[in-house]
Protein backbone atom coordinates (compact mmCIF):
# COMPACT_ATOMS: atom_id res chain seq x y z
CA UNK A 1 0.00 0.00 0.00
CA UNK A 2 1.32 3.45 -1.12
CA UNK A 3 0.27 5.98 1.15
CA UNK A 4 0.62 9.72 0.73
CA UNK A 5 -0.10 11.81 4.42
CA UNK A 6 -0.63 15.41 4.41
CA UNK A 7 2.51 15.35 1.87
CA UNK A 8 3.39 19.38 1.00
CA UNK A 9 6.19 20.95 -0.65
CA UNK A 10 7.37 24.76 -0.58
CA UNK A 11 10.40 25.50 -2.25
CA UNK A 12 13.06 27.63 -0.96
CA UNK A 13 11.46 30.78 -2.29
CA UNK A 14 8.58 30.37 -0.97
CA UNK A 15 6.49 28.69 -3.85
CA UNK A 16 4.31 26.27 -2.11
CA UNK A 17 4.09 23.72 -5.04
CA UNK A 18 2.10 20.88 -2.93
CA UNK A 19 -0.01 21.09 0.12
CA UNK A 20 -1.80 19.17 2.44
CA UNK A 21 -1.87 15.84 -0.45
CA UNK A 22 -3.41 12.64 0.51
CA UNK A 23 -3.39 9.79 -1.25
CA UNK A 24 -3.32 5.95 -1.00
CA UNK A 25 -2.65 3.47 -3.79
CA UNK A 26 -3.46 -0.80 -3.01
CA UNK A 27 -0.96 -3.05 -4.04
CA UNK A 28 -1.73 -4.09 -8.08
CA UNK A 29 -3.41 -0.74 -8.58
CA UNK A 30 -2.94 1.85 -11.23
CA UNK A 31 -3.38 5.37 -10.59
CA UNK A 32 -2.98 8.34 -12.30
CA UNK A 33 -2.60 12.52 -11.28
CA UNK A 34 -4.08 14.60 -14.00
CA UNK A 35 -4.46 17.79 -14.11
CA UNK A 36 -3.12 21.25 -16.06
CA UNK A 37 0.81 22.74 -16.01
CA UNK A 38 2.28 24.11 -12.68
CA UNK A 39 -0.52 21.47 -10.57
CA UNK A 40 2.70 19.94 -8.94
CA UNK A 41 1.97 16.65 -10.59
CA UNK A 42 6.05 15.85 -10.84
CA UNK A 43 7.13 17.19 -7.90
CA UNK A 44 4.90 14.65 -6.35
CA UNK A 45 6.42 12.28 -8.28
CA UNK A 46 10.22 12.86 -7.77
CA UNK A 47 8.75 13.21 -3.72
CA UNK A 48 7.43 9.52 -3.86
CA UNK A 49 10.84 8.55 -5.81
CA UNK A 50 12.87 10.23 -3.39
CA UNK A 51 14.49 12.66 -5.94
CA UNK A 52 13.01 15.79 -3.79
CA UNK A 53 12.58 16.07 0.26
CA UNK A 54 8.66 16.92 1.13
CA UNK A 55 8.98 20.06 3.51
CA UNK A 56 5.56 18.15 5.13
CA UNK A 57 3.93 15.07 5.84
CA UNK A 58 5.01 11.38 4.69
CA UNK A 59 5.02 9.07 2.13
CA UNK A 60 5.37 5.42 2.85
CA UNK A 61 5.15 1.93 1.43
CA UNK A 62 3.82 -0.94 2.95
CA UNK A 63 4.11 1.21 6.12
CA UNK A 64 8.27 1.63 5.83
CA UNK A 65 8.78 5.61 5.46
CA UNK A 66 10.08 6.77 2.25
CA UNK A 67 12.75 9.63 2.41
CA UNK A 68 15.34 8.84 -0.53
CA UNK A 69 15.68 6.65 -3.26
CA UNK A 70 14.44 2.95 -2.53
CA UNK A 71 15.33 -0.15 -3.71
CA UNK A 72 11.52 -0.58 -4.43
CA UNK A 73 10.20 1.87 -5.67
CA UNK A 74 11.45 2.55 -10.10
CA UNK A 75 10.71 5.43 -11.89
CA UNK A 76 10.35 5.92 -15.57
CA UNK A 77 10.97 9.40 -16.62
CA UNK A 78 9.92 11.86 -19.29
CA UNK A 79 12.44 11.12 -21.63
CA UNK A 80 13.80 7.19 -21.91
CA UNK A 81 17.32 8.62 -20.45
CA UNK A 82 18.90 5.40 -21.50
CA UNK A 83 23.05 5.48 -20.73
CA UNK A 84 24.25 6.24 -24.34
CA UNK A 85 27.52 3.69 -23.78
CA UNK A 86 25.34 0.51 -22.33
CA UNK A 87 23.96 -1.82 -25.13
CA UNK A 88 20.14 -2.27 -24.89
CA UNK A 89 20.29 -5.39 -22.69
CA UNK A 90 23.02 -3.51 -20.47
CA UNK A 91 20.57 -0.67 -20.43
CA UNK A 92 17.45 -3.10 -18.81
CA UNK A 93 19.91 -4.76 -16.57
CA UNK A 94 21.44 -0.98 -15.02
CA UNK A 95 19.36 -1.88 -11.98
CA UNK A 96 19.83 -5.54 -11.42
CA UNK A 97 23.56 -5.19 -11.40
CA UNK A 98 23.79 -6.96 -7.81
CA UNK A 99 21.75 -10.46 -8.85
CA UNK A 100 23.41 -13.49 -9.71
CA UNK A 101 24.86 -13.62 -13.60
CA UNK A 102 22.22 -16.25 -14.92
CA UNK A 103 19.37 -14.32 -12.83
CA UNK A 104 20.06 -11.66 -14.34
CA UNK A 105 20.06 -12.58 -17.42
CA UNK A 106 17.24 -14.41 -17.42
CA UNK A 107 15.45 -10.91 -16.25
CA UNK A 108 16.20 -9.21 -19.28
CA UNK A 109 15.77 -11.78 -21.64
CA UNK A 110 12.55 -11.95 -20.48
CA UNK A 111 11.95 -8.51 -19.94
CA UNK A 112 13.25 -7.92 -24.05
CA UNK A 113 10.79 -10.38 -25.23
CA UNK A 114 8.27 -8.82 -23.41
CA UNK A 115 8.58 -5.62 -25.19
CA UNK A 116 9.42 -7.24 -28.67
CA UNK A 117 12.64 -5.92 -28.78
CA UNK A 118 15.12 -9.55 -28.22
CA UNK A 119 16.45 -8.43 -31.29
CA UNK A 120 17.65 -5.73 -30.30
CA UNK A 121 19.97 -6.77 -27.08
CA UNK A 122 23.13 -5.88 -28.42
CA UNK A 123 22.57 -2.35 -30.12
CA UNK A 124 23.09 0.59 -29.24
CA UNK A 125 20.78 3.35 -27.52
CA UNK A 126 21.44 5.34 -31.19
CA UNK A 127 20.26 2.62 -32.75
CA UNK A 128 16.52 2.58 -31.45
CA UNK A 129 13.49 4.72 -32.55
CA UNK A 130 11.77 6.94 -29.33
CA UNK A 131 9.16 4.96 -28.76
CA UNK A 132 11.86 1.43 -28.64
CA UNK A 133 13.74 3.61 -26.04
CA UNK A 134 11.42 3.92 -24.11
CA UNK A 135 9.92 0.72 -24.12
CA UNK A 136 14.19 -0.16 -22.59
CA UNK A 137 13.14 2.42 -20.14
CA UNK A 138 9.96 1.01 -18.96
CA UNK A 139 11.80 -2.84 -18.99
CA UNK A 140 14.77 -1.14 -17.01
CA UNK A 141 12.33 0.07 -14.64
CA UNK A 142 10.93 -3.26 -14.16
CA UNK A 143 13.22 -5.34 -14.11
CA UNK A 144 13.75 -4.45 -10.69
CA UNK A 145 10.55 -5.67 -9.53
CA UNK A 146 9.27 -2.65 -7.62
CA UNK A 147 6.58 -2.89 -5.87
CA UNK A 148 5.98 0.66 -7.14
CA UNK A 149 6.37 2.03 -10.32
CA UNK A 150 5.92 5.47 -10.75
CA UNK A 151 5.55 7.02 -14.69
CA UNK A 152 6.32 10.38 -15.54
CA UNK A 153 4.65 11.64 -18.43
CA UNK A 154 6.65 8.83 -20.36
CA UNK A 155 4.58 8.90 -23.41
CA UNK A 156 4.05 12.55 -24.06
CA UNK A 157 6.63 13.17 -26.57
CA UNK A 158 5.16 9.87 -28.75
CA UNK A 159 2.77 10.00 -31.47
CA UNK A 160 -0.59 8.61 -30.65
CA UNK A 161 0.27 5.25 -32.46
CA UNK A 162 3.40 4.64 -30.69
CA UNK A 163 1.91 5.38 -27.39
CA UNK A 164 -1.02 3.00 -27.78
CA UNK A 165 1.62 0.52 -28.55
CA UNK A 166 3.58 1.35 -25.30
CA UNK A 167 0.28 1.30 -23.54
CA UNK A 168 0.28 -2.76 -24.54
CA UNK A 169 3.81 -3.17 -23.22
CA UNK A 170 3.48 -1.60 -19.85
CA UNK A 171 0.64 -3.59 -19.34
CA UNK A 172 1.96 -6.71 -20.37
CA UNK A 173 5.31 -6.02 -17.82
CA UNK A 174 3.31 -4.51 -15.38
CA UNK A 175 1.48 -8.17 -15.74
CA UNK A 176 4.44 -9.97 -14.89
CA UNK A 177 4.82 -7.83 -11.50
CA UNK A 178 2.02 -5.87 -10.73
CA UNK A 179 3.21 -3.12 -8.99
CA UNK A 180 1.42 -0.30 -7.98
CA UNK A 181 1.80 2.01 -10.62
CA UNK A 182 1.52 5.79 -9.99
CA UNK A 183 1.56 7.78 -13.59
CA UNK A 184 1.76 11.60 -14.25
CA UNK A 185 -0.53 12.46 -17.16
CA UNK A 186 -1.83 15.23 -19.04
CA UNK A 187 -3.79 12.84 -21.49
CA UNK A 188 -7.15 11.64 -20.27
CA UNK A 189 -7.71 9.23 -22.62
CA UNK A 190 -4.60 7.48 -21.63
CA UNK A 191 -5.80 7.73 -18.02
CA UNK A 192 -8.58 6.24 -18.82
CA UNK A 193 -6.80 3.56 -20.55
CA UNK A 194 -4.71 2.56 -17.98
CA UNK A 195 -5.62 3.66 -14.58
CA UNK A 196 -7.96 1.91 -12.16
CA UNK A 197 -8.57 5.46 -10.34
CA UNK A 198 -7.16 8.95 -11.49
CA UNK A 199 -6.75 11.79 -8.82
CA UNK A 200 -7.90 15.13 -10.57
CA UNK A 201 -4.81 17.88 -9.35
CA UNK A 202 -5.27 21.50 -8.93
CA UNK A 203 -2.64 24.10 -9.11
CA UNK A 204 -1.60 26.61 -6.49
CA UNK A 205 -0.81 25.38 -4.55
CA UNK A 206 -0.84 21.49 -6.39
CA UNK A 207 -3.68 19.46 -4.19
CA UNK A 208 -6.04 16.72 -5.31
CA UNK A 209 -9.06 18.23 -6.03
CA UNK A 210 -10.93 15.10 -7.01
CA UNK A 211 -10.75 11.04 -7.02
CA UNK A 212 -12.50 9.31 -9.69
CA UNK A 213 -12.18 5.29 -10.23
CA UNK A 214 -12.14 3.60 -13.40
CA UNK A 215 -13.91 0.55 -13.64
CA UNK A 216 -13.54 -0.87 -17.14
CA UNK A 217 -12.19 -4.26 -18.04
CA UNK A 218 -8.98 -4.31 -20.03
CA UNK A 219 -8.02 -4.34 -22.47
CA UNK A 220 -10.23 -0.79 -22.88
CA UNK A 221 -11.73 -0.47 -26.12
CA UNK A 222 -11.69 3.50 -26.80
CA UNK A 223 -14.75 3.69 -28.67
CA UNK A 224 -17.04 1.63 -26.19
CA UNK A 225 -19.69 3.83 -24.45
CA UNK A 226 -17.67 3.21 -21.16
CA UNK A 227 -14.59 4.56 -22.15
CA UNK A 228 -16.43 7.52 -23.62
CA UNK A 229 -18.03 7.97 -20.43
CA UNK A 230 -15.54 8.14 -18.48
CA UNK A 231 -13.67 10.33 -20.34
CA UNK A 232 -16.19 12.95 -19.98
CA UNK A 233 -16.25 12.31 -16.43
CA UNK A 234 -12.45 13.15 -16.05
CA UNK A 235 -12.82 15.96 -18.38
CA UNK A 236 -15.27 17.85 -16.01
CA UNK A 237 -13.77 16.89 -12.98
CA UNK A 238 -10.57 18.63 -14.96
CA UNK A 239 -12.63 21.61 -15.73
CA UNK A 240 -14.17 21.72 -12.63
CA UNK A 241 -10.31 21.91 -10.69
CA UNK A 242 -9.24 24.64 -13.68
CA UNK A 243 -12.19 27.24 -11.41
CA UNK A 244 -11.08 29.20 -9.14
CA UNK A 245 -11.93 27.78 -5.49
CA UNK A 246 -15.71 28.45 -4.18
CA UNK A 247 -14.89 31.00 -1.83
CA UNK A 248 -12.56 33.05 -4.50
CA UNK A 249 -15.53 33.38 -7.07
CA UNK A 250 -17.97 34.15 -4.48
CA UNK A 251 -15.26 37.24 -3.70
CA UNK A 252 -15.58 38.05 -7.16
CA UNK A 253 -19.62 37.65 -7.71
CA UNK A 254 -19.15 40.37 -4.98
CA UNK A 255 -16.43 42.68 -6.34
CA UNK A 256 -13.90 42.48 -3.43
CA UNK A 257 -10.88 43.21 -6.06
CA UNK A 258 -9.02 40.68 -3.50
CA UNK B 1 -7.16 11.91 -33.53
CA UNK B 2 -8.50 8.68 -33.43
CA UNK B 3 -6.60 5.93 -31.82
CA UNK B 4 -6.69 2.09 -32.51
CA UNK B 5 -9.68 0.02 -31.18
CA UNK B 6 -7.82 -2.23 -28.89
CA UNK B 7 -4.89 -1.60 -27.21
CA UNK B 8 -2.00 -3.74 -29.30
CA UNK B 9 0.60 -5.85 -27.53
CA UNK B 10 4.05 -4.64 -27.76
CA UNK B 11 5.32 -7.87 -29.19
CA UNK B 12 2.75 -8.35 -32.32
CA UNK B 13 3.05 -4.44 -33.75
CA UNK B 14 6.22 -2.80 -35.14
CA UNK B 15 4.70 0.97 -35.35
CA UNK B 16 7.61 2.79 -33.78
CA UNK B 17 11.10 0.40 -35.14
CA UNK B 18 12.13 3.25 -36.81
CA UNK B 19 15.41 2.74 -36.65
CA UNK B 20 18.08 5.69 -36.17
CA UNK B 21 18.60 4.80 -40.54
CA UNK B 22 15.40 6.50 -40.73
CA UNK B 23 13.12 3.67 -41.92
CA UNK B 24 9.61 3.98 -40.84
CA UNK B 25 7.41 0.95 -41.74
CA UNK B 26 3.99 0.90 -41.63
CA UNK B 27 1.67 -1.24 -38.38
CA UNK B 28 0.30 -2.99 -41.11
CA UNK B 29 3.58 -4.71 -43.04
CA UNK B 30 5.48 -6.10 -39.86
CA UNK B 31 8.48 -5.27 -41.44
CA UNK B 32 11.40 -5.69 -38.69
CA UNK B 33 13.81 -2.79 -37.96
CA UNK B 34 16.45 -2.03 -40.67
CA UNK B 35 19.46 -3.42 -38.90
CA UNK B 36 22.27 -0.91 -38.61
CA UNK B 37 24.48 -1.77 -41.41
CA UNK B 38 28.58 -1.41 -41.22
CA UNK B 39 28.96 2.74 -42.44
CA UNK B 40 30.54 3.61 -45.38
CA UNK B 41 33.18 4.91 -43.44
CA UNK B 42 34.51 2.02 -41.96
CA UNK B 43 35.39 0.77 -45.90
CA UNK B 44 38.70 -0.06 -47.77
CA UNK B 45 37.64 2.36 -50.57
CA UNK B 46 36.78 4.95 -48.28
CA UNK B 47 40.30 4.73 -46.14
CA UNK B 48 42.25 4.86 -50.22
CA UNK B 49 40.09 8.13 -51.17
CA UNK B 50 41.07 10.00 -47.98
CA UNK B 51 44.48 8.68 -47.94
CA UNK B 52 44.62 10.26 -51.61
CA UNK B 53 42.86 13.19 -50.60
CA UNK B 54 44.89 14.10 -47.75
CA UNK B 55 48.33 13.17 -50.00
CA UNK B 56 46.92 15.75 -53.09
CA UNK B 57 48.82 19.22 -50.89
CA UNK B 58 51.64 17.71 -49.35
CA UNK B 59 52.84 15.80 -52.74
CA UNK B 60 51.75 18.82 -55.05
CA UNK B 61 54.07 21.50 -52.75
CA UNK B 62 57.18 18.74 -52.69
CA UNK B 63 56.79 17.98 -56.56
CA UNK B 64 56.66 21.68 -57.16
CA UNK B 65 59.36 22.42 -55.00
CA UNK B 66 61.57 19.69 -56.50
CA UNK B 67 61.02 20.58 -60.28
CA UNK B 68 61.66 24.32 -59.50
CA UNK B 69 65.00 23.33 -57.79
CA UNK B 70 65.95 21.12 -60.33
CA UNK B 71 65.34 23.38 -63.54
CA UNK B 72 67.10 26.17 -61.74
CA UNK B 73 64.02 28.61 -60.64
CA UNK B 74 65.22 28.10 -57.26
CA UNK B 75 68.83 27.34 -55.31
CA UNK B 76 67.61 25.49 -53.07
CA UNK B 77 70.34 26.48 -50.02
CA UNK B 78 67.65 27.67 -47.61
CA UNK B 79 64.44 24.91 -48.62
CA UNK B 80 66.22 22.03 -49.83
CA UNK B 81 64.34 20.23 -52.26
CA UNK B 82 62.50 16.34 -51.02
CA UNK B 83 65.25 14.78 -53.23
CA UNK B 84 67.87 15.66 -50.79
CA UNK B 85 65.67 15.79 -47.40
CA UNK B 86 65.07 12.07 -48.35
CA UNK B 87 68.61 11.20 -49.23
CA UNK B 88 69.46 12.92 -45.54
CA UNK B 89 67.09 11.05 -43.97
CA UNK B 90 68.08 7.65 -45.40
CA UNK B 91 71.22 8.77 -44.49
CA UNK B 92 70.28 9.62 -40.73
CA UNK B 93 68.49 6.12 -40.83
CA UNK B 94 71.17 4.11 -42.19
CA UNK B 95 74.62 5.75 -41.11
CA UNK B 96 73.56 8.42 -38.25
CA UNK B 97 71.53 7.87 -35.29
CA UNK B 98 67.72 8.90 -36.51
CA UNK B 99 66.74 5.92 -34.34
CA UNK B 100 68.69 7.07 -31.17
CA UNK B 101 66.94 10.58 -31.38
CA UNK B 102 63.34 9.21 -32.39
CA UNK B 103 63.54 6.99 -29.46
CA UNK B 104 64.95 9.63 -27.31
CA UNK B 105 62.09 11.93 -28.54
CA UNK B 106 59.67 9.47 -27.64
CA UNK B 107 60.49 8.21 -24.45
CA UNK B 108 60.26 11.60 -23.25
CA UNK B 109 57.68 12.71 -24.44
CA UNK B 110 55.80 9.26 -23.13
CA UNK B 111 56.91 8.98 -19.97
CA UNK B 112 55.76 13.18 -19.69
CA UNK B 113 52.65 12.43 -21.59
CA UNK B 114 51.58 9.73 -18.33
CA UNK B 115 52.66 12.26 -15.79
CA UNK B 116 50.72 14.59 -17.48
CA UNK B 117 48.02 12.82 -17.92
CA UNK B 118 47.47 10.60 -14.74
CA UNK B 119 47.91 14.57 -12.78
CA UNK B 120 45.29 16.11 -15.70
CA UNK B 121 42.90 13.68 -15.03
CA UNK B 122 42.97 13.12 -11.23
CA UNK B 123 42.96 16.74 -10.72
CA UNK B 124 40.17 17.51 -13.74
CA UNK B 125 38.28 14.87 -12.21
CA UNK B 126 38.44 16.36 -8.45
CA UNK B 127 37.65 19.90 -9.30
CA UNK B 128 35.14 18.95 -11.59
CA UNK B 129 33.11 16.86 -8.86
CA UNK B 130 33.87 19.33 -6.30
CA UNK B 131 32.83 23.08 -6.15
CA UNK B 132 34.83 23.61 -3.08
CA UNK B 133 38.19 22.27 -4.63
CA UNK B 134 37.03 24.12 -8.02
CA UNK B 135 36.90 27.36 -6.51
CA UNK B 136 40.19 26.50 -4.77
CA UNK B 137 42.46 25.32 -7.46
CA UNK B 138 41.18 26.29 -10.73
CA UNK B 139 41.90 30.08 -10.68
CA UNK B 140 45.77 29.90 -9.87
CA UNK B 141 45.56 26.70 -12.58
CA UNK B 142 44.07 29.05 -15.49
CA UNK B 143 46.51 31.80 -14.30
CA UNK B 144 49.75 28.88 -14.72
CA UNK B 145 47.83 27.68 -18.40
CA UNK B 146 48.71 30.70 -19.59
CA UNK B 147 52.41 31.04 -18.80
CA UNK B 148 54.63 30.33 -22.06
CA UNK B 149 56.68 26.56 -21.86
CA UNK B 150 59.69 28.72 -22.64
CA UNK B 151 59.10 30.38 -19.30
CA UNK B 152 59.36 27.56 -17.26
CA UNK B 153 62.68 26.23 -18.66
CA UNK B 154 65.06 28.39 -16.16
CA UNK B 155 62.85 27.49 -13.54
CA UNK B 156 62.92 23.61 -14.31
CA UNK B 157 66.68 23.32 -15.17
CA UNK B 158 67.63 24.77 -11.14
CA UNK B 159 64.58 22.59 -9.78
CA UNK B 160 65.22 19.46 -11.75
CA UNK B 161 69.26 19.93 -13.36
CA UNK B 162 69.81 20.00 -17.06
CA UNK B 163 69.11 16.52 -17.54
CA UNK B 164 66.05 13.85 -18.58
CA UNK B 165 64.25 15.03 -15.30
CA UNK B 166 63.43 18.85 -16.16
CA UNK B 167 63.01 17.74 -19.77
CA UNK B 168 60.23 15.27 -18.69
CA UNK B 169 58.38 17.62 -16.49
CA UNK B 170 58.44 20.52 -19.09
CA UNK B 171 56.56 18.36 -20.77
CA UNK B 172 54.24 16.68 -18.26
CA UNK B 173 53.49 20.54 -17.45
CA UNK B 174 52.60 20.40 -20.87
CA UNK B 175 50.15 17.56 -21.11
CA UNK B 176 48.66 18.38 -17.91
CA UNK B 177 46.51 21.96 -18.69
CA UNK B 178 44.33 20.46 -21.75
CA UNK B 179 43.88 17.24 -20.23
CA UNK B 180 43.04 18.54 -16.68
CA UNK B 181 40.62 21.50 -18.42
CA UNK B 182 38.96 18.80 -20.74
CA UNK B 183 38.07 16.66 -17.47
CA UNK B 184 37.20 19.14 -15.26
CA UNK B 185 34.57 20.53 -18.04
CA UNK B 186 33.79 16.84 -19.30
CA UNK B 187 32.26 16.21 -15.49
CA UNK B 188 30.85 19.87 -15.51
CA UNK B 189 28.79 19.32 -18.61
CA UNK B 190 27.65 16.01 -17.55
CA UNK B 191 23.56 15.41 -18.42
CA UNK B 192 22.12 15.95 -14.80
CA UNK B 193 19.42 13.60 -16.17
CA UNK B 194 21.87 10.87 -16.45
CA UNK B 195 23.25 11.40 -12.58
CA UNK B 196 19.10 11.26 -11.75
CA UNK B 197 19.30 8.08 -13.09
CA UNK B 198 21.98 6.65 -11.02
CA UNK B 199 20.26 8.75 -8.16
CA UNK B 200 16.67 6.71 -8.54
CA UNK B 201 18.81 3.32 -8.70
CA UNK B 202 20.71 4.50 -6.00
CA UNK B 203 24.12 4.04 -7.01
CA UNK B 204 26.89 4.65 -4.46
CA UNK B 205 29.04 7.72 -4.90
CA UNK B 206 31.99 5.48 -5.87
CA UNK B 207 29.35 3.55 -8.29
CA UNK B 208 28.21 6.49 -10.13
CA UNK B 209 31.53 7.94 -10.64
CA UNK B 210 32.48 4.60 -12.30
CA UNK B 211 28.85 3.46 -13.94
CA UNK B 212 27.59 7.34 -14.75
CA UNK B 213 30.40 9.73 -14.57
CA UNK B 214 33.55 8.34 -15.98
CA UNK B 215 31.61 6.63 -19.36
CA UNK B 216 30.35 9.96 -20.05
CA UNK B 217 33.37 12.15 -19.76
CA UNK B 218 35.31 9.64 -21.72
CA UNK B 219 34.77 10.84 -25.39
CA UNK B 220 35.66 14.87 -23.80
CA UNK B 221 38.56 12.98 -22.21
CA UNK B 222 40.07 11.27 -24.90
CA UNK B 223 40.05 14.69 -26.71
CA UNK B 224 41.69 16.34 -23.92
CA UNK B 225 43.98 13.59 -24.11
CA UNK B 226 44.44 14.08 -27.35
CA UNK B 227 45.36 17.78 -27.54
CA UNK B 228 47.81 16.95 -24.13
CA UNK B 229 49.97 14.18 -26.77
CA UNK B 230 49.80 17.68 -29.52
CA UNK B 231 51.36 20.00 -26.95
CA UNK B 232 53.64 16.79 -25.40
CA UNK B 233 55.38 17.24 -28.80
CA UNK B 234 55.74 20.71 -29.03
CA UNK B 235 56.90 21.11 -25.30
CA UNK B 236 59.59 18.16 -26.42
CA UNK B 237 61.03 20.94 -28.53
CA UNK B 238 61.05 23.15 -26.14
CA UNK B 239 62.88 20.87 -23.68
CA UNK B 240 64.79 19.21 -26.42
CA UNK B 241 66.25 23.00 -26.57
CA UNK B 242 67.72 23.19 -22.98
CA UNK B 243 71.57 21.27 -23.43
CA UNK B 244 70.31 17.87 -25.17
CA UNK B 245 72.61 16.06 -26.68
CA UNK B 246 69.98 13.23 -28.58
CA UNK B 247 66.19 13.86 -29.55
CA UNK B 248 64.72 15.13 -32.88
CA UNK B 249 65.13 18.51 -30.88
CA UNK B 250 68.63 18.20 -30.89
CA UNK B 251 69.20 18.01 -34.44
CA UNK B 252 66.81 21.14 -35.41
CA UNK B 253 69.73 22.75 -32.98
CA UNK B 254 72.37 21.04 -34.27
CA UNK B 255 71.07 21.75 -38.07
CA UNK B 256 71.08 25.24 -37.18
CA UNK B 257 74.73 25.47 -35.79
CA UNK B 258 75.96 23.37 -38.40
CA UNK B 259 73.74 25.00 -41.08
CA UNK B 260 72.32 22.19 -42.37
CA UNK B 261 68.78 22.94 -43.87
CA UNK B 262 67.92 19.23 -45.02
CA UNK B 263 68.50 17.98 -41.57
CA UNK B 264 66.45 20.36 -39.73
CA UNK B 265 63.56 19.62 -42.55
CA UNK B 266 63.91 16.16 -41.98
CA UNK B 267 63.96 16.18 -38.28
CA UNK B 268 60.93 18.83 -38.81
CA UNK B 269 59.01 15.63 -40.88
CA UNK B 270 60.21 13.36 -38.48
CA UNK B 271 58.41 15.47 -35.78
CA UNK B 272 55.14 15.63 -37.65
CA UNK B 273 55.66 11.47 -38.74
CA UNK B 274 56.38 10.55 -35.09
CA UNK B 275 53.40 12.67 -33.74
CA UNK B 276 51.02 12.04 -36.80
CA UNK B 277 51.60 7.94 -35.27
CA UNK B 278 51.55 8.67 -31.86
CA UNK B 279 47.91 10.50 -32.25
CA UNK B 280 47.02 7.79 -34.83
CA UNK B 281 47.94 4.89 -32.16
CA UNK B 282 46.08 6.76 -29.47
CA UNK B 283 43.01 6.91 -31.30
CA UNK B 284 43.42 3.42 -32.63
CA UNK B 285 43.20 2.22 -29.31
CA UNK B 286 40.65 4.26 -27.65
CA UNK B 287 38.04 4.81 -30.43
CA UNK B 288 36.23 1.47 -29.38
CA UNK B 289 35.92 2.70 -25.89
CA UNK B 290 33.63 5.64 -27.76
CA UNK B 291 32.02 3.68 -30.49
CA UNK B 292 28.83 4.37 -28.72
CA UNK B 293 28.37 7.73 -29.50
CA UNK B 294 26.11 8.69 -31.38
CA UNK B 295 27.99 11.69 -33.65
CA UNK B 296 28.13 12.94 -37.45
CA UNK B 297 31.56 11.82 -38.35
CA UNK B 298 30.61 8.67 -39.75
CA UNK B 299 28.45 10.35 -42.35
CA UNK B 300 30.70 13.59 -43.25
Amino acid sequence: MLTLSHLGKTYADGTQALSNINLEARAGEIAALIGGSGCGKTTLLRLAAGLDHATGGTISLDGERITGPHPAVAVVFQEPRLLPWLTVADNVGFGIDHLPRNERESRIEHALARIGLAEHAGRWPRDLSGGQQQRVAIARALVTRPKLLLLDEPFSALDAFTRASLHGALLDLWEDVRPIVLMVTHDVSEAVTLADRAFVMRARPGRIHDELPITLARPRVQTSTGFEQDVRRLLEALDEARQPPQTERAAQAAGHWW
Amino acid sequence: MALPNSLPRAADTHDDTATAAGSHEPAATGVEPTPVTASPASGKGWFGEHLALALILPLGLAIGWEAAVSFGYAEGRLMPPPSRIASTFQDLALYGDLWLHVWATLWRVLVGFALGAVAGIALGAISGASGLIRNLLDPTLQALRSVPSIAWIPLFILWFGIFETSKVMLIAVGVFFPVYLGVAQGILSIDRKLVEVGRAFRLSRLAMARRILLPAILPETLTALRSGLGLGFMFVVAAEFMGASEGLGYLLVDGQQMGLTDQIVAAIIAFALLGKAADWLLVTLTSPLIRWQDTVRERL
